[in-house]
């Protein structure tokens, strides 16, 4: 039984690649590296394809035990590869937007339907070979057994949320089944960065999620930083890490009023949403943006923090400990609301860890995986904070873990400040080429970043969401509960429809 | 809970003053909108919100208008769960083409009469995305426009101003 290393020893190594390995793998290894993930002794990272000078698909993996990372390729000169999917279900979806984008066909793939292909493009295969489109119906999957009926609902929704479509078959008021069908907001990223310079290539990855755009922003620049192989300075690795804490923050707040509002308790909404707009203006004035967009660039940070950043800082951390704990204990006191949370969306321990669960969804459901702390990345190695985990696995404990790693946030912006390294906050990159895989730990999970850099420009750059491990696992947190509480699991979730569609 | 809610009798509301509305904005709109219109819908505008394409970042500041900082619905502007309950259309996003069928019959579920304000520098133009074979580029390529809100993302407060000014040439 080869270990993820053996595998990569038996492969072609590919120098270029940085940090982690890179090998190119016969369908045999490809074979043996699925058997891997299906047998749970390793996670799957992403998976995706490429074109031009010939086609290849890759795969990134994570030890279970070891936490090695790999990328491993396989060359598809006739245009198929093994499926993933066949032995390992989350790879099932990225091998259909595979296929969908790329005409690379996955053999023994059990759903081969499209993806992300939704029949409105002027062409097949965008990024592979082209052709023209045929039309195409899309069978949603059967559901047997007396006095069903379906709730198709999207892509347009009543709130003001993002667009997907999601088909419903209920018993009564029971969910029977849920299936989604994604991709409306796909922007064809991949294809935009193809050839883009690196600046404009910053500019479209912090554009993927915008919630997260703090988090792909540092993921896309460590990628490049692993290419061209730089090390940046001290005090460029903090600032990147205090506006991500700050986005994380702001998306916690804003998670556990929505999800309270779900339950339709207001009055946690109405507050965290004060505490979110403390966090956003707080941004505004230390890094000059409200989200803190294209803040984080190759080579380091656009925007140093002043000793009145530091101020509003140290100011925004005693306002939240004065509101917060007073509203984690409304929360925790509330009977009316944990009748709706506890109990709700429970996603099973098992499958959350066979999807490689990432962010609150993981760890509420037993996942530890942290980015920030394995494989791990400056500056958190030199910080002190734990990542909460429960095992509940219900709608609860999901608020429960955003409640934690508030707290965790405020520690760590705390620590950073007082530590905060002087310096430059970014170095010139001068040109070159090279191949890098990154991993940045948004407030969702972990976002992987895949990067070639040719002279100076992007060959190729691939950008996997978290939700990508967790669209599918809320199809399965759904099944039995009742359809007016699905908003609720739904939110509890928070997966982005625009990081997964791309 | 009771000790937050006395506060919020005895502290004063976090609400701010109201921007001063967009001038381009009210000159874009008094074209648009006729008296008799303006007449019937008096100072209250039902808004629903469709993505047609945007990263979530327009999404996130058009929900902070809902905060008590700039508690929309003072105006008599609030946000609706249906295109057939609306006034006016508050559009995001570059359009990809997955979406323009959707942005067609959501704006055709619409009754008239009806505003379609498009929020952020993609709905301008594409943005970021225009060029690519997925995305159509700005909502005035699919429906009519009746006014722009630039920003990537605008800010809650130059939403406000937009909105504003829409509200202004509705009344007069």
């Amino acid at each position: 039984m080869p270990s993820l290393q053996s595998i990569v020893a038996q492969g072609r190594a590919i120098a270029a690649h940085r940090p982690w390995p890179r090998a190119a793998v016969t369908p045999e290894l490809w074979a043996a590296a699925t058997d891997e993930l299906a047998d749970g002794r390793a996670t799957l990272l992403g998976l995706w394809g490429e074109s031009g000078a010939g086609h290849a698909v890759h795969m990134a993996l994570i030890g279970e035990d070891s936490r090695d990372i790999a990328v491993l390729s396989l060359a598809c000169p006739g245009l198929e590869f093994p499926s993933v999917g066949r032995r390992h279900a989350p790879a099932i979806r990225l091998e259909r937007a595979l296929h969908s984008l790329y005409g690379l066909r996955p053999i023994g793939i059990p759903d081969s339907r499209p993806w992300l292909d939704l029949g409105f493009w002027d062409m097949r295969f965008p990024l592979g070979a082209r052709s023209t489109p045929v039309p195409q119906t899309y069978a949603f999957l059967p559901v047997e057994g007396e006095n069903l009926h379906q709730i198709p609902v999207g892509p347009v929704h009543a709130g003001i949320i993002e667009p997907g479509h999601f088909r419903f078959t209920a018993a009564g008021e029971t969910v029977a089944r849920l299936e989604e069908r994604l991709g409306y907001v796909h922007k064809g990223i991949e294809s935009l960065m193809a050839g883009a310079a690196l600046e404009r290539g910053a500019r479209l990855a912090a554009r993927t999620s915008g919630d997260s755009t703090v988090a792909y922003g540092i993921a896309f620049a460590r990628a490049v930083e692993a290419a061209l192989d730089i090390e940046l300075p001290p005090r460029a690795h903090y600032l990147r890490a205090l506006m991500a804490e700050l986005e994380r923050l702001a998306n916690h707040f804003g998670d556990i009023g929505a999800i309270c509002n779900d339950a339709s308790f207001v009055l946690m909404h109405a507050h965290c949403a004060i505490l979110r707009e403390l966090v956003l203006r707080a941004a505004q004035t230390c890094f000059g943006h409200r989200l803190i967009m294209d803040r984080v660039i190759p080579g380091g940070v656009t925007t140093d923090l002043r000793s009145e950043g530091v101020r509003t800082l140290k100011d925004l951390l005693q306002q939240v400990r004065d509101r917060f704990p007073r509203l984690i204990e409304l929360y925790d006191n509330t009977a009316s609301l944990q009748d709706r949370t506890a109990a709700t969306g429970i996603l099973d321990g098992a499958i959350a860890r066979r999807f490689g669960a990432a962010g609150f969804v993981g760890r509420a459901s037993g996942r530890d995986f942290d980015a920030r702390k394995a494989p791990g990345y400056s500056p958190y190695s030199e910080l002190d904070f734990t990542v909460p985990v429960l095992t509940a696995g219900d709608v609860n404990a999901r608020v429960w873990i955003r409640i934690r790693e508030v707290e965790q946030s405020l520690a760590l912006i705390e620590q950073m400040l007082e530590r905060l390294p002087q310096g430059p906050i970014a170095i010139e990159l001068a040109g070159g080429s090279g191949e890098g895989l990154a991993l940045a730990e948004s407030f969702r999970g972990d976002v992987l970043v895949s990067l070639r850099v040719e002279a100076g420009h992007i060959a190729r750059c691939h950008l996997r969401d978290p939700s990508w491990f967790q669209w599918p696992l809320l199809e399965v947190a759904i099944e039995g509960n009742i359809v007016a509480d699905f908003p609720l699991c739904n939110k509890s979730f928070n997966c982005s429809y625009s990081g997964h569609d791309l | 809970m009771r000790r937050t809610l006395f506060e919020s009798l005895t502290h004063g509301p976090l609400t701010e003053t109201a921007p001063r509305p967009l001038d381009s904005g009210i000159a874009e709109l008094a074209a648009a909108v006729d008296r008799s219109a303006r007449r019937r819908l008096g100072r209250s505008l039902a808004i629903r919100q469709v993505d047609a394409g945007s990263c979530n970042g327009c999404e996130l500041e058009i929900h902070a208008l809902n905060n008590a900082f700039y508690d929309l619905e003072r105006f008599g502007l609030r946000f609706v769960a249906s295109p057939r309950h609306a006034d006016v259309l508050l559009v995001t996003g570059p359009v990809t083409k997955n979406m323009r069928e959707a942005l067609e019959r959501t704006y055709r579920a619409t009754p008239d009469p009806k505003w379609v304000v498009a929020v952020g520098d993609c709905a301008g133009d594409g943005g970021v995305f225009s060029g690519s074979y997925a995305v159509v580029g700005g909502v005035s390529q699919v429906v009519p426009v009746d006014l722009h809100i630039g920003g990537c993302p605008p800010s809650p407060n130059q939403l406000l101003q937009g909105l504003l000014a829409l509200l202004e040439a509705s009344a007069k």
